[in-house]
This record gives C-alpha cells, sequence and structure tokens, in this order.
C-alpha cells in the first residue's frame, strides 16, 4: 500500500490526475453542448413563431385600409336614364350606366378629354366595380338625386390601392406590372388634391364575400362564427357538465363507465375531419338538414368540443375537496344538493375556463367545415342559423386560395381578426383562472 | 299553429304547473314546512315535471313519424301512371308536389284560378314568389299539393290540441298526487340522474355514429369497389362523378397512405428533437422565470389553428424553400432553377413539424417531472453530471411515457387536414423525392367531398372508406399511447 502512494514509486501518479482532468474537461464540454442543445430548441420554436406571427402581421396590417376615392359626381340624366322612362320601367335605374357616371367625374378632374379613348379606359380600371353597386344603391334610395351633382366616396381598383400603399414595384418594366405609369401619375395627382386617400377598411368587417378582392368582407364569416359559437356555447356547455357530473359523482365503478372513459379520452383525439364525415352522414344525409348552415357545423363543433370541455369539467370536479361534500352530506343535503348547490359553484371557475379555450379551438377549425358546405360563395349576411354561411377559417381558407395579390393581403388581415379573437379568448380564460382559483 | 308556439304554450302550462304545485304543498303544510317530505320547490317541481315530459315525449315521435305517414299517403294519391314508373322518377314528381305545396299559401284567389285554368303559367307565377319550378307541373299535382297541404294542417291540429291536452291532464293529475308525505325530491332528482345519464351517453353515441355512419357509406362503396382493389390499389386515379358507366377509376389507398406517412415522418423528424430538447431543457435546466416565460409561449404554437399554418406554409415557406433552392442550385452549377417546389412534402412536412413541437414538449416535459427525485438526487450525488443523469436515467425511466406521447403525436400528424391541403399539393404519387409534391389521405377526403355532390358514386363514397381507415389508424394508436401512458404512470406511484 504504502508503495503506491509514494510520488516516486512511478509514473502512476502524475499522469493520472491529467487522465482525470481529459475526462472532466470532456464531461462539462458534453454538459455544455447539452445545455446549449436545449435552448437551441427553445429558440427555434419561438423563432417560428415570431417569423410566422411577424409575416402575418406584415403582410396583413394594410389590410384594415382601404384606398377610397371621393370626388362630386353629377348624377346626369343623359347616362342613367336617356330615354326617360325611369316612371314606367324600375329596370332602367337597375340596369343604367353607373360606371360612366364616375368615369366621367374623374376624367374632368383629370382633365383627359372625353374623346381620348385609351385613356378614358384606363380611368375606369382605376374604380372598383363595386362603384357600380355604391351608385345605383343611391340612386335606388333617392331617385330625386338624378341631374344633381354630389360628393360620393367609391372604392379604388384593387390594383390601384396595391399602388398606392406602396405594394407594386414600379421598378418592374410596365406592360409586366397591372398598373399603368400614367394610372400611377394619375393616382399621385389625385393624391395630392385630396380626391384619393386611404381610410379605414369598415368594408372588411361589414361586407360579405366578393370576386373583386378591393370589395370582399368577413362579415359573413364573422355572423357565421358568431352562430357556431353560440350553438357550441349553448349545446356543449350543459351536456358536458352534466356527462361530467355523472362520470365523476354517480358512475358506478364498471364496464359501462369505463368504456364511456376511454371513449371520451378517445374522442379528443380524433382528426377534426372525421367528424366532418360524421356530420356529413347524420346531420346532412341522414336527417337531411341543409348544407351550408352554421346549425349543421355548430352541431359538428359541438361533439367535436364535447371531450375537451368533459375532461376540463371533470378535472375541476376532482379538484374540489372531500371536506365541501362531507360537510353538506352531513348536514342532511341530498347527494344531488350537494353537488348542484356547493361543488358545482366551487368548480365553476375550471369549467368555464376549460369551455373557453373548447370554444377557441372550435373558432380555429377549418376542415369538417369543409365537408359540410360552409365552403360557399355568400354574398348576403344569414338572417338565421339555417341560411347558409361561412366562418371565419373558412373564408381564411377561400382568400388563401384566390390567386390576386389582394386577396392575399385580405386573407392576412383575416387571420389577423382570427388571432384577435382567439388572443382575447384565451387571455378571458388566463384572468378568469387568476381570478378565481382556489388553493385548497 | 308552429311547433315554436305549441313549445312557447306548453312552457307556459308547466310554469304555471310549478306555481300551483308549490302553493298546494305549502297550503297543505299549513305553515308548518317540516311536515312536509321534501322542499315546496320539490312539489312544485314534480307537477310541473309530470305535465311537461309527456307532452314533450309527445311531440319529439309525432314530429319524427308524421311526416313519413303524411308523405306515403300523398304518394299512394298518385295517379297509377306516376305510380308505375321508376322510384327516383317518384321521388322527383313528390319533389315538385312539396314544392307547390309550399307555394300554394302564398298566392291569391286570381292566381290560384289562372293557375287552374293554365298549368303553363304555374313556372312565371311562383318564380315571382321566389320559388323555383324545375319542370313542367302536370295537373294532378296541385292536387296533390293542396292534399298535401291539408294533411300536414289536419296533423298539426291534431298534435296541438293532444299535446296541451296531456299537459293540462298532466299537471291536474300532478297536483292531486301532492301531499305531505309523497317523497316529491326523491322523484325530481331521479329525473335529473336521469338526464345526466342521457347527457354522458352522448359520447358513447358519437362513437357509434361515428363507426355506423363510416361504415354503412363505406360498405356502399366496397360494392362497387372491391375491398382488396382499394387497399392494394398503388394508382389513385377517381375520374370524376356522373360521366356513365366508363367512368370507373382507379381507388388505390397506398399513394395516399405513403404520402401521409412520408409527410407525417418528414415533421416528426422536425419536432421530435426540437420538443424533446425543449421539454429536457425547460424541465431540467430552466430557472423558473424561464420556465414561466418560454413554456407558455411555446404552447401558443399550439393555440394557432392549423389553416394559419397552412397559409403560412402557401406564402411564406413554400416560396422561401423554393427561392433557396434556386440560389443553391445556382451556387453549385450555375443553373439557377429551384429543386424543391413550392407545394412539397418538405414544406408542409417542416410546418407541421413546427406546429407539433409544442405537443411533444408539453407532454414529455410532464412525464420527465414526474420521474421521482430520487433517481435524480442518487445519480447526481455519485458524480454523474446533470447531462448525465439526464441521458442514462431519466431518459431510461421516462422512455416509455415519450414513447407514448410521441405516438400521440404522431396520431396528430397523420389526421392534420388545412397544412397538407394549402402545402402537400393534390398528385397522388409514389416518389422518394421530399423536394415534390404527395398527397395525403385527409387532402383526399377534403377534395372528393367539396363541390356538388352525388351520394351514389364512389368517387363521393371513397372518402368514407378513407376516413374510416384514418379512424382506424389514428384510435390504434392512441389506445396503444394511452395503454403505454398508464402503465408507465402506474410505476411510480
Amino acid at each position: 500500500m504504502n508503495e503506491m502512494i509514494k510520488p516516486a514509486s512511478g509514473g502512476l501518479v502524475p499522469t493520472a490526475p491529467t487522465r482525470r482532468d481529459i475526462g472532466i474537461r470532456r464531461r462539462y464540454a458534453a454538459e455544455r453542448r447539452f445545455r446549449f442543445y436545449g435552448l437551441a430548441a427553445i429558440a427555434f420554436g419561438l423563432a417560428f413563431l415570431f417569423i410566422l406571427l411577424w409575416s402575418v402581421v406584415s403582410k396583413g396590417y394594410t389590410a384594415f385600409q382601404q384606398t377610397e376615392i371621393t370626388l362630386p359626381i353629377e348624377f346626369s340624366e343623359k347616362v342613367i336614364d336617356p330615354g326617360n322612362k325611369r316612371a314606367t320601367d324600375p329596370n332602367v335605374l337597375v340596369t343604367a350606366n353607373y360606371p360612366l357616371l364616375m368615369r366621367n367625374a374623374l376624367a374632368e378632374k383629370l382633365g383627359v378629354s372625353a374623346t381620348d379613348r385609351p385613356a378614358l379606359k384606363q380611368i375606369s380600371a382605376m374604380v372598383s366595380d363595386s362603384a357600380r353597386v355604391t351608385l345605383r344603391d343611391m340612386v335606388a334610395a333617392d331617385p330625386s338625386i338624378i341631374g344633381k351633382t354630389v360628393p360620393v366616396t367609391v372604392l379604388a381598383s384593387a390594383n390601384v390601392d396595391s399602388a398606392f400603399k406602396g405594394q407594386i414595384d414600379l421598378s418592374v418594366a410596365e406592360t409586366n406590372r397591372k398598373v399603368s405609369d400614367q394610372q400611377i401619375g394619375w393616382m399621385n395627382q389625385l393624391a395630392e388634391q385630396g380626391v384619393l386617400a386611404k381610410g379605414f377598411n369598415t368594408g372588411l368587417f361589414v361586407n360579405g364575400n366578393s370576386s373583386r378582392p378591393e370589395a370582399a368582407g368577413l362579415g359573413v364569416a364573422l355572423v357565421g362564427s358568431l352562430y357556431l359559437m353560440g350553438i357550441v356555447l349553448v349545446l356543449s356547455l350543459p351536456i358536458g357538465v352534466a356527462a361530467s357530473i355523472y362520470l365523476e359523482e354517480f358512475a358506478p365503478k364498471n364496464r359501462l363507465t369505463d368504456l364511456i372513459e376511454v371513449n371520451i379520452n378517445n374522442l379528443a383525439a380524433v382528426p377534426s375531419i372525421v367528424y366532418g364525415l360524421l356530420g356529413l352522414a347524420v346531420f346532412i344525409n341522414f336527417a337531411a338538414l341543409p348544407r351550408s348552415a352554421p346549425l349543421v357545423g355548430g352541431l359538428v363543433l359541438t361533439l367535436m368540443t364535447l371531450p375537451t370541455i368533459i375532461i376540463a369539467t371533470r378535472a375541476a370536479l376532482r379538484a374540489v375537496p372531500p371536506s365541501i361534500r362531507a360537510a353538506a352530506l352531513g348536514l342532511g343535503a341530498s347527494q344531488m344538493q350537494t353537488i348542484f348547490h356547493h361543488v358545482l359553484p366551487l368548480a365553476m371557475p375550471g369549467i368555464l375556463t376549460g369551455t373557453i379555450i373548447g370554444l377557441a379551438h372550435a373558432l380555429g377549425e377549418t376542415a369538417p367545415l369543409l365537408l359540410i358546405g360552409m365552403v360557399a360563395f355568400v354574398a348576403n349576411v344569414p338572417a338565421t342559423p339555417l341560411e347558409p354561411s361561412t366562418a371565419l377559417p373558412v373564408q381564411i381558407y377561400m382568400w388563401a386560395n384566390e390567386a390576386e395579390r389582394a386577396f392575399s393581403e385580405r386573407t392576412s388581415g383575416a387571420i389577423m381578426v382570427l388571432l384577435a379573437f382567439l388572443i382575447i379568448m384565451n387571455l378571458g380564460a388566463i384572468m378568469l383562472r387568476r381570478r378565481f382559483e382556489r388553493r385548497w | 299553429m308552429s311547433t315554436k308556439l305549441l313549445l312557447a304554450i306548453l312552457l307556459a302550462i308547466t310554469a304555471v304547473a310549478f306555481a300551483l304545485g308549490r302553493m298546494r304543498a305549502l297550503s297543505l303544510s299549513g305553515g308548518k314546512l317540516s311536515t312536509l317530505h321534501s322542499r315546496p320547490n320539490y312539489y312544485g317541481a314534480y307537477v310541473a315535471l309530470v305535465s311537461f315530459l309527456p307532452p314533450l315525449l309527445l311531440v319529439a315521435v309525432w314530429l319524427t313519424v308524421s311526416p313519413f305517414n303524411v308523405n306515403s299517403a300523398v304518394r299512394d294519391s298518385f295517379p297509377d301512371s306516376v305510380k308505375a314508373q321508376s322510384s327516383a322518377q317518384q321521388s322527383l314528381a313528390f319533389g315538385m308536389v312539396s314544392t307547390l305545396a309550399q307555394g300554394l299559401p302564398m298566392l291569391s284567389e286570381d292566381e290560384l284560378a289562372s293557375i287552374k285554368q293554365d298549368p303553363a303559367r304555374l313556372q312565371p307565377v311562383f318564380a315571382g314568389k321566389g320559388l323555383a319550378i324545375a319542370a313542367e307541373a302536370q295537373p294532378y299535382m296541385l292536387d296533390s299539393a293542396a292534399t298535401l297541404n291539408a294533411m300536414r294542417q289536419r296533423s298539426q291540429l291534431a298534435l296541438v290540441t293532444v299535446a296541451i291536452a296531456l299537459a293540462i291532464a298532466g299537471a291536474f293529475v300532478g297536483l292531486r298526487t301532492v301531499a305531505p308525505q309523497l317523497r316529491a325530491r326523491n322523484k325530481v332528482e331521479r329525473v335529473i340522474l336521469g338526464s345526466l345519464v342521457v347527457a354522458s351517453s352522448i359520447a358513447i353515441l358519437t362513437t357509434v355514429g361515428i363507426v355506423a355512419s363510416m361504415l354503412s357509406e363505406s360498405l356502399r362503396f366496397f360494392s362497387v369497389v372491391p375491398a382488396s382493389e382499394f387497399f392494394f390499389g398503388t394508382v389513385w386515379d377517381p375520374r370524376f362523378a356522373g360521366a356513365g358507366a366508363s367512368s370507373a377509376g382507379q381507388f388505390g389507398l397506398i399513394p395516399l397512405l405513403a404520402g401521409t406517412l412520408y409527410i407525417g415522418l418528414v415533421a416528426m423528424l422536425v419536432a421530435v428533437p426540437v420538443g424533446l430538447f425543449a421539454a429536457i431543457h425547460m424541465a431540467e435546466y430552466a430557472t423558473p422565470r424561464m420556465r414561466a416565460i418560454a413554456k407558455p409561449l411555446l404552447e401558443v404554437l399550439a393555440g394557432i389553428p392549423t389553416i394559419v399554418y397552412g397559409f403560412f406554409a402557401l406564402v411564406t415557406v413554400g416560396p422561401f424553400l423554393r427561392d433557396i433552392s434556386a440560389s443553391l442550385n445556382g451556387l453549385a452549377t450555375g443553373n439557377y432553377t429551384s429543386f424543391i417546389q413550392a407545394q412539397s412534402v418538405l414544406t408542409a412536412g417542416i410546418v407541421m413539424g413546427i406546429m407539433l413541437i409544442p405537443y411533444v414538449s408539453s407532454l414529455s416535459d410532464d412525464i420527465i417531472t414526474a420521474v421521482p427525485r430520487a433517481l435524480r438526487d442518487g445519480s447526481l450525488g455519485l458524480g454523474a453530471t446533470r447531462s448525465e443523469t439526464i441521458k442514462r436515467v431519466i431518459l431510461p425511466a421516462a422512455l416509455p411515457g415519450i414513447v407514448g406521447a410521441l405516438l400521440m403525436t404522431a396520431s396528430r400528424a397523420i389526421g392534420e387536414t388545412m397544412i397538407v391541403v394549402l402545402a402537400a399539393g393534390v398528385a397522388a404519387r409514389m416518389q422518394l423525392n421530399p423536394f415534390e409534391p404527395m398527397t395525403t389521405v385527409t387532402v383526399k377526403i377534403v377534395n372528393q367531398l367539396t363541390g356538388d355532390l352525388e351520394f351514389t358514386s364512389p368517387q363521393t363514397l371513397v372518402a368514407f372508406a378513407l376516413g374510416i381507415t384514418l379512424f382506424c389508424i389514428t384510435l390504434a394508436l392512441n389506445i396503444y399511447a394511452l395503454y403505454i401512458v398508464r402503465k408507465y404512470r402506474e410505476q411510480y406511484e
């Protein structure tokens, strides 16, 4: 033994510490590398989150502004009703050449002669086709307007809108872009005169769908999603709570309740598109409910959200301490009274948090709605849940498939609206939990 | 009288019954509530239930049964010449009759008379009321429509009378049985318990509905296309529906399944390392402060709707990969053509992988933190570094749970729809190049079922066969994963 400790006994002692040093350095390097991998993974995930949000916001924030043209328009009788037959034939006012009014007014403002046809054509292309409807509605509402000159605000065409927002690369050769140099010149001239300006895009929130990007809006989709959320809330909250109460408080432990238990866990993991197939086969094919209706969509989303709500509710019920139950039962309350008067109110914050999260999930769901026909071109706001409608995510899907760049801007804008709703709902859930959560 | 109004009346009767029952219980107690078996409200609720439930049941049954009765009676009244036609033609005729029946009450006397004289005028008159009539109406149809309306009215009237009578009778019977020793609370609670059972059986019904509806439609599909051709076919070419018998397409599942699994694999290759390392870092290294910030932020990724990921893949990731591959190609060979297509397995896989990161990380995080403290302390106490402890002790202990979590994530990747619809392409091909588009089962379900549908053609029915395949695969993955996770959890409890 003694010999071994002696330093003079050989090279063993000097070499051993160095070898251990190398080992420890290597091990610490591995430790640092490992830590770095973890940090890199988190950074990777967060980086993609920010790239995603940034790509949506940078493309979409301009959608909340819209280029409008405001100028006095003469509702000339010669153009609207050249034969003076409007008293006898109501179709005259409907089919009149309203875009001509707009074109004439703009040409006058820009000093283009009424005989320069190519220039006039270019002027027409600067105004949205929806101007026809705007002017027609004004005349239909008040026919006495004919012959007067009234200031009117109409939408600029999608191309002018993009150009005015600086989204069109003007260094590209003129033939390869959708706006000519002359139109750009006019656009700048009009902007200087204050005729052409950007305003808040209320149309995005009010209008129905349209094949013209500048007039397309989320109105129908918002109303449709509102119906969907209403139906899901009204159906899934009571059914989910009732089911959880039974399973948590009353159900005997037997094969059947075991089956229900496994079932609910599996239903929560079934792909959403399968619920769409279910809705198509059962609600539309078998029960003959109308296609594209928010009612069917609501029923499908209810079935989809139920497992989420049941799982959250059961957790909330389980979190209520047994002492509350024992106290109520000891004072002579029946089991039903104990649950409905004491346990349920105490579990309510947890239940509502779960419900909001389930609703937020349902709000963003697209695939099942595609299958039950909510992917439809709907221009008018539905008055009841039985009328055809779309929903917010489906509208995003439809716009994402459009080729025009102005639609891409609207799609990003619509995504921002959807995300805003989701953020509000989730913040609500978090606040609810913070405010009412009790630790027993 | 409409059904809504009837329900309102029934509810009103119920409210009155509740008030009466409560008052009767109070007066029977003579001011001493302790003589009653239950609180007065329970007596009210008891009378209300007795007066409301039977008519409600009646209305439900009547509304499901009576349309069949009425419709078959009207069909029987068709002339023999119509009955001789095929059942499809009869259905068509009946469809017209019911449209006519819808329009008849809107017509004025004059219009009705003019139509009766000249059936050709029927189409324009109805169009004026906003009802489109597809074909020329025959004279017998107007009569049938009138009969249909009359029968519907009679049925509705009968329903209203019987239901209201039942409600009032129920209220009386209930009131008569109210007595101090009546166990009203127990009866009411039994009804409540019954409704709780009904609510929880909806979960079972949903599963039964999914399986039954998809199975029956798939069987219809397999009666046209042999199952072996579907499950083992290697060509997906459904053609278009309704072009006659020559349009029998080929419905091979294999290329779709290959695309699904390939995209899922790419997604897992992104999600698993990132998610696992993130989870390990969160669970073992991160300070509580960092954990409080980074964990919810990562979970935001799970809360973003998949359509948003799809759009992100379509307009940002896809073009980016295409452009960068063009530059790389140009730097390497001088030929600036892209070798990654904008819609490709890689695009869809990467974006789906990003979506799956939070699933992997939060599931694994739970499992890693569930590994007992003692194992960790033992390893550290023997001189292992933290990373060695994680690699040699914690991960092996958590492995079954992590495998379960990964299986659940994989089932999510297979069932994901919107990302692949927008980013993977629609070409059903079998190939191994991740830079080319491939398609998946879910994409084809959406493709086959959007647009005009005809529920008899194999082109639409195949979607249900695809759906049940998808359902079975995800179900198997999930059940196996749940089994593993449960078994693992028991180890340390």
